[in-house]
């Protein structure tokens, strides 16, 4: 069972005070996309084995989502960062890039 | 036999004698025996059959490895299966029962498979019962389900209670040995919160076994020195059940299952977050694979010396020791002390021992190197043993008459809450076993390892070299916390020199097939050295499809004493080296945990909240027949005396149409969406247009997933220009809320709108049927003609004096009016509803009948005309779809290739031309067969009912082109295997004109 650290009201709390939400920062394709970007956007998710970026809802807590970046193998726990933002921070993927060399997410690095 | 001694036991009282009832006779023992021990000082030797073939069985070991010695303890609500007799304490009035076997113990009709077991090999399963087909039913099914399952299920209600206990500690030491002595101490010596848990009643694990009158010593020197410790937390009978992500790791301790007089919870379960956690967990002895080791009397050398010193029981008068190591000649010492027989030691090692050699040569006894044991004589019970060389095939070279075998194979280190959450191991190949590799531990939350071995979990056995590693490893532990003390290891009681083990998987070495096929692995599965050989032969080389074809460590010891002997197997079969055959998963619980335990106090009431509507009460004082609607429960019908249900709903929907009904519609969800941007959200969320909708002005609204299924629906109020209520179903108040959250805070989090959930702050009432409108103008209303009040609109008044707001809407096709009123001032409305409507013969109505009635119309309900593949145009509501916007969720998806395809089930209502009932779930029968042989379908009922207000049996369903095929006949099928036609015809049954509303 995880410990998290909501950004949003800064409680650090068992995963089960959480939601787990999927994939972070998918892009939405409304209408007007092409089937292959809608198809993406719905059904491919990313499955890796080491760096992951999720969506956490606070659920029993102050029921705001976030994101964390975690390591699904060895379960470490890089950061978590508000769920409004597309992309990392700066400073969260020089973290992982000190613990992790050469690791690839999407078309982060 | 085996027997008292006069002398010994360091764990029993002999001044408090103990009654307990062995099936259903009773026995004499001491307080501090265990069953196992009680029953071995009563000369029950045999105390249990096997899985598969029936055998005798009789104790094998002493801890928590028992794989054997199972009964079922207690009666009625105290009773409960598959309980170690090794772990289980004796107390007056304990009752005890053997398993798996009939008529009785003694003499047991499904030994025979023991003699079909040529006919009965390794993947028995998966290879008779496939053919032939009619066999499954009449012979195979029911050999099966006698065979399933070790032990009876109870049959009444758990009579005990349980607890959770939430704990939070530096360092958790699991296990409380020597090792787990020494490293608490350590740990605590800098000011630590340590914690120290202990499956068995007593701290100390082996040592005063062992390491005799110092080794007792020094474990009441150390247990006493962290007693006094204000930082330390001991807790014995307690079990470290399994360790999980970032330092979380459960405890299981046994409350009053020793205790005569029970009282107070059973079971506590420990929920403990460890900063560090120190597994100190001991190791198990292996049995050693000979024909015959299982025959009752057969044991582990080590559970013969803790009979012996524990309990003062001897197993037998003769015990002939076979080993591949030293430590064995420990068990031989200590019988041949207590003036016991051993008429050998049989040691497989050309070079025998090293010290303790040399004291057992001295004590009289003799020493057979390089021997073996060729096989077991004897049945129920140990007669003699035939020895052989252990190199060769197993010639015999002599018989010695004896009645128990000590035997042991060397130990392995309890690696299980390691392994648990990712530790690795590393194959140590000088000591002939799997070990924790400390640089591959498991991490935690800041990748750095929260979980360390001391002691016999590390491989680490003599007494100096235990005390000084567990002491490192407790202060390294405190270290991470800044509270590393300063502590020496204690002094330990000097270890004899030792000769090394040599490794010894099959005895004699190239035992042929018939001593092979008598040489048990598993015990409690019933798995000898030919099923792993077997298994390897047909190709099942991986360890994890060995285990699964053989059924190798999957019974309720989990393998503690067959994995290792196992899997060397499987590596001999495969000459593949043992690392890397590997092992198999090692999951918690590292021994099974009650039912009991993991509920907890979650049972009955508090199993889950119950949401009460603020009529609640009123309800059940009057008749309400509960269903549960999610957390809620609502009155499914109001009966009345010497009414059914059926009689009941009938009378509310006749009464409700005739003239007035009422409902409580409180549990609907409610949530308000506010704000400057809130018509631009709530066009998003539906996909109706809800920002042209005026203030005062209600619209049903639809709700689709992004994958365009439509997932909830319910009618929308604008209250303001700002501020609009959205009803939702009464299940998806949450679901709904925390779904416009999500988009809001993820997606649109610029967007100026802010969300409510207020379903339980208003109560509302349903006022229903042609006197509607006369009963809220009696209760004070003015102006609520249709024409000042129309239909889908709003209006506020007071009503017997309670503000309300009032929405004209109807999910009956009645004339209907839902009443909002805050919370507390629902009952006052509700009673005043009632008084007022007394001329008209008012009555509530419950779930049933808002059912019916909408069905009657033609109106769809979530969760039964859609089920997560359904999207609004196939229930025909292209109307409250907006064409005219750019965007709302689902949009997209909806235009996707499957959505749009023209064969897709549509909504139709349905008609039997008898005016039965049609099945739920029934589906609509086509021609031919499918690829699996089952009948093509062309759709099926979603929603079924006896219509009162028709007099005949009324359905929905999805069919294929439905819509283009009204009138025709289709056949739907019954659980019989017949089929009743029925006519697709328009789903609005009652008023299509919409006469009755106005």
């Amino acid at each position: 069972m995880l410990i998290l650290t909501c950004p949003c009201c800064g409680v650090t709390a068992e995963e089960t005070e959480f939601h787990g939400g999927g994939e972070a920062h998918l892009k939405r394709e409304g209408p007007g996309s092409d089937d292959a970007a809608l198809e993406g956007y719905l059904f491919h998710r990313e499955n890796p084995r080491g760096v992951h970026f999720e969506r956490w809802r606070h659920v029993y807590g102050c029921g705001k989502w976030f994101h964390a970046a975690r390591d699904t193998a060895t379960l470490e726990v890089f950061g978590t960062y508000p769920a409004q933002s597309t992309r990392p921070p700066e400073d969260l993927l020089e973290t992982i890039r000190a613990k992790r060399p050469g690791w690839r997410w999407r078309d982060l690095a | 036999m085996s027997t008292r001694l006069k002398t010994g036991g360091r764990r029993i009282d002999r001044s408090r004698p103990v009654t307990f009832t062995f099936n259903g006779q009773q026995l004499r023992g001491y307080a501090g025996d265990t069953l196992a021990s009680a029953l071995l000082a009563n000369d029950r030797m045999m105390m249990g059959r096997s899985f598969k073939y029936h055998r005798p069985r009789g104790v094998v070991a002493s801890g928590t490895e028992e794989p054997n010695a199972l009964f079922g303890i207690g009666q009625g609500g105290r009773f409960e299966p598959n309980q170690r007799a090794t772990m289980q304490e004796l107390h007056d009035g304990l009752e005890a029962q053997s398993q798996n076997h009939w008529p009785s113990l003694e003499f047991d009709v499904g030994e025979i498979n023991a003699h079909l077991s040529r006919f009965l090999p390794a993947g028995f399963y998966y290879k008779t019962f496939l053919w032939p087909r009619a066999f499954w039913k009449h012979v195979y099914e029911p050999f099966i389900r006698q065979s399933a399952g070790l032990g009876k299920a109870p049959k009444d209600r758990d009579a005990d209670t349980y607890e959770h206990y939430y704990h939070f500690c530096d360092v958790l030491v699991i296990g409380g040995g020597l090792a787990g002595l020494a490293a608490a101490r350590a740990a605590a010596s800098g000011g630590a919160r340590v914690t120290l848990l202990e499956q068995e009643p007593v701290l100390g694990g082996r040592a005063p076994v062992d390491e005799g009158t110092e080794g007792a010593a020094l474990v009441e020197t150390l247990a006493a020195e962290i007693g006094a410790m204000e930082n330390v937390t001991i807790r014995t009978r307690c079990m470290g059940a399994g360790v999980y992500d970032h330092g979380y790791v459960l405890g299981y301790e046994r409350l009053t299952d020793h205790l005569a007089h029970k009282s107070g919870p059973r079971h506590r379960l420990w929920r403990i977050r460890a900063g560090q956690v120190i597994t100190a967990t001991g190791a198990i002895e292996r049995p050693l694979s000979f024909a015959g080791n299982d025959v009752p009397g057969v044991m582990l050398a080590s559970a013969l010396r803790d009979y012996l010193v524990g309990f003062g029981v001897s197993a037998g008068d003769r015990t002939v020791v076979v080993t591949n190591n030293d430590d064995a000649y420990r068990t031989a010492l200590a019988l041949a002390g207590a003036g016991l027989t051993v008429p050998a030691i049989v040691d497989a090692r050309h070079g025998g021992a090293g010290a303790l050699g040399a004291e057992a040569e001295a004590a009289g006894i003799r020493v057979l190197k390089g021997h073996g044991i060729a096989r077991v004589k004897g049945r129920k019970r140990v007669t003699g043993v035939v020895l052989c060389k252990q190199v060769g095939e197993g010639a015999p070279v002599e018989e010695i008459a004896c009645d128990a075998v000590a035997m042991s194979g060397g130990w392995s280190p309890v690696v299980h809450l390691w392994s648990h959450c990712g530790g690795k191991l590393t194959w140590d190949d000088a000591q002939a076993m799997f070990r924790p590799d400390p640089d591959r531990a498991p991490t935690g939350a800041d990748g750095r390892a929260f979980v360390s071995c001391a002691g016999a979990a590390f491989g680490v056995f003599d007494a100096a070299d235990v005390l000084s590693q567990a002491t490192r490893a407790g202060l390294t532990a405190a270290r991470a916390f800044g509270k590393a003390g300063e502590v020496a290891a204690p002094d330990a009681p000097a270890a004899p020199e030792t000769n090394p083990i040599e490794p010894v998987w099959l005895m004699p070495a190239s035992a042929g097939r018939a001593l092979r096929a008598k040489a048990w692995l598993d015990y409690q599965n019933d798995v000898k050295v030919t099923d792993v050989q077997l298994a390897a032969q047909e190709g099942f080389e991986s360890v994890e499809h060995a285990k699964r074809y053989t059924t190798l460590g999957m019974a309720t010891d989990q393998g503690k004493l067959s994995n290792i002997n196992g899997l060397a197997i499987l590596s001999g079969a495969l000459d593949t080296p043992i690392p890397q055959v590997g092992t198999t998963t090692f999951r918690p619980p590292y021994t099974p945990v009650s039912m009991g335990a993991i509920a907890g106090e979650a049972r009955a009431e508090t199993f889950q909240p119950l949401r009460r509507s603020p009529l609640h009460d009123w309800h059940a004082a009057n008749g309400a027949d509960w269903e549960p609607v999610g957390q809620w429960r609502r009155p499914y019908t109001y009966l009345r005396p010497g009414e059914d249900r059926q009689a009941a709903v009938t009378r509310e929907i006749t009464q409700t149409r005739g003239a007035l009904g009422l409902l409580d519609a409180s549990t609907l969800g409610k949530i308000i969406v506010k704000g400057p941007d809130a018509g631009r959200f709530m066009d998003m969320m539906y996909t109706n247009m809800m920002s042209t909708l005026k203030p005062g002005r209600c619209r049903y609204g639809l709700m689709c997933s992004e994958n365009g299924f439509l997932m909830d629906d319910g009618v929308v109020a604008r209250w303001d220009e700002d501020t609009f209520m959205c009803h939702t179903t009464t299940g998806g108040a949450d679901r709904i809320h925390a779904h416009m959250e999500e988009w809001l805070q993820t997606e649109w989090w610029d967007w100026k709108v802010w969300t409510v959930n207020a379903t339980e702050q208003y109560a509302q009432i349903g006022v229903v049927g042609p006197q509607a409108r006369a009963v809220l103008q009696k209760l004070g209303a003015r102006n609520i003609a249709n024409e000042d009040f129309p239909f889908m609109s709003f209006q506020d008044h007071r009503l017997a004096g309670i503000e309300a707001r009032v929405y004209r809407i109807s999910f009956s096709g009645e004339l209907s009016y839902e009443i909002a009123v805050p919370a507390g001032q629902g009952l006052a409305l509700w009673k005043a509803l009632h008084e007022a409507g007394a001329e008209w013969n008012v009555m509530p109505y419950g779930t049933e009948a808002l059912h019916v009635m909408r069905a009657e119309k033609g109106f769809i309900m979530i969760g039964d005309e859609t089920d997560g593949t359904v999207i609004p145009q196939d229930l025909n509501l292209h109307w409250a779809i907006s064409k005219k916007k750019d965007d709302f969720i689902g949009k997209r998806a909806q235009q996707r290739a499957d959505m749009t395809r023209p064969d897709r089930w549509k909504l139709i209502g349905l008609e039997t031309s008898d005016g039965s009932v049609l099945p739920e779930g029934a589906y609509a029968l086509a021609e031919g067969k499918n690829a699996n042989g089952q009948r093509n379908v062309q759709g099926r009922v979603t929603s079924t009912y006896h219509s009162p207000t028709l007099g005949r049996g009324i359905a929905m369903g999805l069919v294929l082109n439905g819509p283009d095929r009204m009138g025709e006949t289709v056949a739907f099928n019954k659980v019989d295997g017949s089929t009743v036609p029925a006519k697709i015809v328009d789903p609005v049954f009652y008023d299509k004109e919409g006469t009755k509303n106005v």
